[in-house]
């Protein structure tokens, strides 16, 4: 591996970052625009892997189509299988069962996790297969140029909601915790510290680990809203959430508009693949 | 001995009643299958279901995903894992595989597809035979690609042409499908299971690290997850490091070139026919899969009358097997082509050949009649002004 990297631009000679060593460096810089939150969340997906001690050679991840997608694939040092869209989650079925030794990682957007590849996420989650899923939610279809996305707020006009969006937003994270997942967080990207914990939770968590990351898209969604600025998103994390604790306390009007941010769910249900190995030690002769 | 062997001991030599699904199974529990994703559908279910049942006996695992999507998605990222995985479905699940039968194509992930093809479009009737898929088979997928597609016509076919698939995708790195139809899926029959040594298996040809997975020879070896190489896989245009390039236009040309040429160069190696030619025939048919079985029928019984005919059935559908067709074109006067569709391989056999081609085509969930195919192998030979005796 090479020591000194240089990013290109200015001439000065950078230290390298401490987590450049999880990156497949000889590809950078990224191609995320910038201010856009895919950078926090890659930064802090390393921090925890780092933090951890888990060696990328144990990893494999898994991705769909779209920004969000490209966090880990190509930008991460790691076995990656950059799939069709929708379809990371049920790929990474395929990969986490032939290897249950393999800590699997899906990063992808909203557009990809909760729109075409909703069904997938949702019996990913009733199996409770060991996976951790990060949906980065920007509320669009940032790749596509800014189209309305399952996660769009109502009444926000978008690239093909010129009247503004009249579809209500589905809550990802409550459902992936009401289809059987046994941990399930939401998380913004203005609250990076509690993000890189809950991302280290979910890495050891035996079963379906989800994390609803909301992450600006201050390009193809903020062209639209007018906000151009990853500020102007962060101060707009940092007002409008509120702690799962407090929400609980609070009717559904006063919760309008509001961010749920915290754990959502912890259990321990049995794992699948677990429950697979079972059947197929049945017959193992002793 | 693996718990697979001991498992297949129970088989080997005997002769056993099975259905051309449960046929195929066992062919892929033979060609070392250890991984199935599949969604229900008639024709094709009790395939799942065997495999199922004998897949844990064999330390392998099976897995009813939520739809076709997610069946062909599972058995590709198994394949990176380090199995080897199939799924099976019928007309309606086939056609949601096509995106990533394409991602299997680009990534060059072996893998096999059993499609028992059933009445379409659509739901048509949904529990009856069809040959309607043949043509999806070959283009189905978006994008400049080849593809290997096989048709038995047999339970005991269904069985080998399993074998066949594994083989064919792990030595060109490539998704095999398996044209099977409801009629041969369903039909019963007796199949005679050979021991576990004596089917030839072809294994995953294994990357030496620093080597580029996917390109820098027609077909490269492959690399696992897991192994510490950071393999990128991807769908999109890449180097052959892997690596994505979309905007180049000589990297996709390179790649999407090579992956058409590695089928298409080997095909006198793919393409399999049987063939069963006469002196003097004037007439040719030319059939696949279950519709074979009567069309073979109605050419014995020509025969029997004094009527010369040659019979051509192809095993492998996709490489076309383009030479036997051209070299039955020149020995015959006219082309007969039985098929249960509205005439999609008759079409193919008309690029090869400038003789009449007479498509026989037939819908409606019922296989041909022997009588039907003679009473037009016949008429083709009272106009040519053959003396039937
Ligand atoms: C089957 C299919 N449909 C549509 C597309 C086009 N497409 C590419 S990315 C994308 C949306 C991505 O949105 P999201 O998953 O939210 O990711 P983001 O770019 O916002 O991070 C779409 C619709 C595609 N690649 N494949
Ligand atoms: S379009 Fe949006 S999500 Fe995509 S890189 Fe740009 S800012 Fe990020
Ligand atoms: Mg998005």
């Amino acid at each position: 591996m090479k020591d000194d990297v240089i990013i290109p631009g200015p001439e000065k000679r950078l230290k390298p970052h401490r987590l450049l060593k999880f990156l497949r460096q000889e590809i950078l810089p990224t191609t995320f625009c910038p201010g856009c939150g895919c950078g926090t969340v890659l930064n802090g997906f390393a921090q925890a892997v780092d933090e951890l001690g888990i060696d990328p050679k144990d990893m494999v991840f898994v991705t769909g189509i779209g920004c969000s997608s490209w966090i880990p694939s190509p930008y991460f040092k790691g076995d990656t299988l950059h799939t069709t869209h929708g379809r990371p989650i049920a790929f990474a079925t395929g990969v986490k069962i032939m290897r249950p030794d393999l800590k699997v990682v899906v990063i992808a957007g909203d557009g990809d996790i909760a729109g075409i590849g909703g069904n997938h996420l949702i019996h990913a989650a009733r199996r409770n297969i060991d996976m951790t899923v990060l949906m980065v939610n920007n509320w669009n279809y940032g790749m596509t140029g800014g189209q309305v996305s399952p996660t769009t707020p109502f009444g926000v006009p978008t690239t093909t909601t010129p009247y503004d969006n009249v579809e209500h937003p589905l809550e990802a994270a409550e459902l992936v915790a009401a289809a059987g997942a046994n941990y399930v967080s939401r998380w913004t990207t203005y609250h990076v510290f509690p993000l890189m914990e809950s991302i280290q939770k979910a890495l050891q968590v035996d079963g379906f680990s989800f994390i609803e990351i909301l992450s600006q898209c201050p390009v193809s969604y903020g062209k639209m809203v007018d906000m151009r600025k990853a500020s102007d998103f962060l101060k707009f994390y940092r007002d409008q959430s509120v702690r799962v604790h407090k929400a609980k306390a609070m009717s559904a009007e006063e919760l309008e508009g509001k961010i749920v941010v915290g754990k959502l769910m912890e259990r321990e249900r049995t794992e699948f693949t677990a429950s697979l190995r079972r059947i197929n030690e049945r017959f193992r002769k002793g | 001995m693996t718990q697979r062997q001991s498992r297949l001991k129970e088989f080997e030599n005997r002769t056993l009643f099975l259905l051309g699904d449960e046929a195929a199974a066992y062919g892929a529990l033979y060609a070392g299958c250890d991984f199935f994703a599949g969604y229900p559908i008639t024709p094709a279910s009790e395939i799942a279901e065997v495999m199922s049942r004998e897949l844990p006996r064999v330390d392998g695992y099976y897995v009813q995903m939520e739809d076709e999507l997610a069946s062909l998605s599972a058995v590709i990222g198994a394949v990176w894992a380090g199995g080897k995985a199939m799924t099976a479905t019928s007309g309606p699940g086939f056609s949601l595989m096509q995106e990533n039968i394409g991602y299997a194509v680009m990534t060059e992930t072996p893998c096999v597809i059993i499609d028992v093809q059933r009445s379409g479009p659509s739901t048509g009737q949904a529990t009856k035979p069809a040959q309607g898929d043949v043509l999806q088979a070959r283009w189905g997928t978006h994008g400049d690609h080849e593809i290997i597609a096989l048709a038995p016509s047999s339970v005991q076919e269904c069985f080998e042409l399993t074998v066949a698939s594994f083989n064919l995708a792990e030595q060109y790195r490539t998704p095999v499908i398996l044209l099977m139809d409801g009629e041969i899926g369903h039909l019963r029959e007796s199949v005679t299971f050979p021991t576990f040594d004596e089917v030839a298996r072809e294994e995953r040809r294994l990357a030496e690290p620093d080597t580029d997975l996917f390109g820098g020879e027609p077909i490269p070896p492959m690399s696992l997850f897991g192994e510490g190489r950071f393999i990128h896989v991807t769908g999109s245009t890449h180097k052959a490091s892997g690596m994505r390039d979309v905007q180049t236009q000589a990297v996709h040309e390179e790649l999407v070139t090579r992956l058409c040429q590695k089928i298409a160069d080997a095909r006198a190696e793919i393409a399999s026919v049987e063939q069963d030619l006469v002196d003097g025939a004037r007439i040719g048919v030319l059939t696949y899969g279950a519709t074979a079985r009567p069309a073979r029928g109605a050419v014995l019984e020509a025969r029997r009358m004094g009527c010369a005919v040659d019979f051509l059935r192809l095993i492998t559908i996709w490489p076309f097997p383009e030479e036997a067709v051209k070299r039955l074109a020149e020995r015959v006067e006219t082309i007969l082509v039985p098929e249960m569709n509205l005439g999609q391989i008759a079409r193919e056999v008309e690029r090869f050949t400038s003789l009449p081609i007479l498509p026989l085509p037939k819908i409606g969930g019922v296989a041909h009649t022997v009588d039907e195919i003679l009473e037009a192998i016949l008429s083709s030979s009272s106009e040519l002004g053959s003396a039937v005796g």
